[in-house]
């Protein structure tokens, strides 16, 4: 199915869903409310012309400033078998900033979301292992926001002075020669 | 222990849980698995990622275009080549510009080089953890002339950094070509070499057969690419399903196993080695004549002799790199198949010289993210098994 077939598709099953249609060389976005994200996506999956097995990537895009709505999470899907792919873009305002998980229909969308999660704060609902994953557990802030700052905070991150002071306290360690 | 009543002796068990890593020798960098041991039975696998994470997203949404190629060098630095072209390819697509035939056909040659380099590490290094030496020691016997050619290319083993946004950074050598040419005569015979070895050895077999067995269906719902997938059967290749570069110009297979277990995936990557070769034999062969460098001045940089010449060429150099090359505001994601699966780069560009947001789909991150389905259940000697089949690099998971 051509991409714009797709976003057709989508707006036809759920008009009150589909808020923009885009199309940029040759790829078609479609930017969606979140509420109902979880039925757009098991429509995607499960429908025969579309069935869109192969769940591509799941990540957040911070819009600070330049959008009503802050976040947003972008699904890219495909489907091996009819060769075709679409993007489906979830609004998620800043206040409420909570999706469905869709790990029940793609598992491999676990490790993503936990990205998300980690990296901007955008939680998911209904995830079964809702952890950080690349920052530590205690780390403070969410470091792809755009009002992060690239060079990192003042402050070390609690668990580094530990570090520190064991390698010192190595460091310190006598070593007495074989024959003293 | 014995029972007083009835005289049996009974054995008090308790589950034990263990930590795998991060600085085990068989976990491919630093990776640390959480195992809860019941016996030798893996009951529960935790994987812990990101002690590698240097944050290259962000990193890359502060830097032009240009300048977060070499970033890409970083992420799987085992085959830095075919990152580079898959980040490249992506670019293209956003700046809607394309490189001239020479160069498709050379981008082809070289990434297909990483592939091997890449699949002949994995190789070494994945019998070498289930217990056999030998091939790891031929196998870096041949990666080192891979790494040879990559110097001889460009002055750079490991960080190529040499595909550029619409093109590449220098012609090839003849001398290039004939040292290649050589290679590519004889690497047949060296992977004759590996599979005389290992292929029909009875304890690989025992290893790796019905191990880590995942199906069809349920890799493609875990979202695996590359030889983790082929295995189990599934012909998705992005090389064939979307063309990019010379691909769609050069004839080879794509290989599938059938079962889905480590076996299948070694025998696919072992065919794949073959194919690789067989593409760069098909480009050397066909390769084109004309320029390297696309000719769009607005993304790609002067040649140095006109900046050393031209006034005009030296200030466009300039602000090509201070500012960076205007993308048109858009979006586009784009996958290249890297030897690990499907990288793909994910561009959300706001009319600036520097990506809004650059996403790295990074498949290592995937396939990380599959080993409790594939540990689980199994015994710890798999673990080891598991880890090395799915073929993960942690500069890649982590980013």
């Amino acid at each position: 199915m051509e991409p714009l077939e797709i976003a057709e598709n989508i707006r036809e099953k759920f008009p009150e869903e589909v808020l923009d249609v885009r199309e940029f060389r040759g790829q078609v976005s479609v930017t969606l409310r979140k509420d109902r994200i979880l039925d757009v996506c098991r429509h995607l999956h499960d429908s025969p012309d579309l069935f869109c097995d192969y769940l591509v990537d799941v990540c957040g895009v911070d819009y600070l400033g330049r959008k009503e709505k802050r976040f947003e999470v972008v699904y890219h899907l495909y489907s091996i078998r009819h060769r075709h792919s679409v993007r489906l873009k979830a609004e998620v305002p800043e206040q409420d900033a909570e999706i469905d998980s869709v790990t029940s229909i793609w598992a491999g969308a676990n490790w993503h979301e936990r990205e998300a999660f980690d990296l901007y704060g955008i939680t998911f609902k209904g995830h079964p292992d809702h952890r950080r994953i690349l920052l530590p557990e205690d780390w403070e802030g969410h470091p792809l926001r755009k009002d992060y700052p690239v060079k990192g905070p003042e402050k070390e991150w609690s668990g580094f002075q530990d570090v520190l002071d064991r390698a010192k306290r190595f460091h310190e360690f006598e070593w007495h020669e074989p024959g003293e | 222990m014995e029972n007083t009543e009835t005289g049996e002796r009974t054995v008090e068990t308790k589950d034990l849980q263990i930590s795998m890593g991060p600085q085990h020798p068989a976990t491919h960098g630093v990776l640390r698995l959480v195992l809860d041991l019941d016996g030798e039975t893996v009951k529960k696998c935790t994987p812990y990622v990101g002690y590698l994470h240097r944050g290259v997203e962000k990193l890359g949404e502060n830097r032009t275009y240009l300048a977060a190629l070499p970033l890409t060098d970083r992420l799987d630095y085992i085959s830095s080549m075919n990152n580079n072209v898959g980040y490249v390819n992506a670019v293209e697509k956003l700046f809607g510009i394309e490189a001239p035939e020479r160069a498709k056909f050379i981008r082809t040659i070289v990434a297909e080089m990483g592939r091997i380099s890449s699949h002949i590490i994995w190789l070494g290094t994945h019998v070498l953890d289930i217990g056999a030496t030998t091939p790891f020691l031929y196998a870096f016997r041949e990666r080192e002339r891979i790494l040879d050619l990559f110097e001889m290319l460009c002055g750079a083993r490991l960080t190529v950094s040499y595909p550029r946004i619409g093109g590449v950074k220098n012609d090839i050598s003849q001398e290039f070509m004939d040292e290649l040419y050589d290679f590519v005569l004889d690497f047949p015979s060296r992977i004759d070499d590996y599979e005389t070895l290992v292929t029909e050895n009875r304890i690989w077999k025992e290893r790796t057969v019905g191990i880590g067995v995942i199906s069809a269906e349920e890799a493609v719902n875990w979202g695996l690419t590359g030889g983790t997938l082929r295995g189990s059967g599934v012909d998705y290749d992005v090389r064939k399903y979307a063309p990019y570069d010379a691909y769609g110009q050069v004839d080879f297979d794509v290989p599938v196993g059938r079962n889905g277990d480590c076996y299948d995936r070694y025998i696919v990557r072992m065919q794949e080695m073959r194919q690789a070769n067989r593409i760069i034999q098909q480009c050397i062969e066909k390769l084109p004549t004309g320029p390297v460098m696309a000719d769009a001045p607005k993304f790609t940089l002067p040649s140095k002799e006109m900046i050393l010449k031209d006034m005009e060429h030296l200030i466009h150099q300039f602000v090509l790199i201070s500012k960076g090359p205007a993308a048109p505001e858009g979006e586009v994601y784009m996958g290249s198949e890297v030897p690990k699966g499907e990288l793909g780069f994910y561009f959300i560009s706001d009319g600036t010289g520097k990506p809004y947001r650059m996403r790295v789909r990074a498949p290592s991150f995937v396939h990380a993210s599959v080993l409790p389905r594939l540990c689980e259940g199994g015994l710890v000697a798999d673990v080891i098994a598991n880890i090395g089949t799915i073929d993960i690099v942690l500069g890649e998971c982590d980013r």
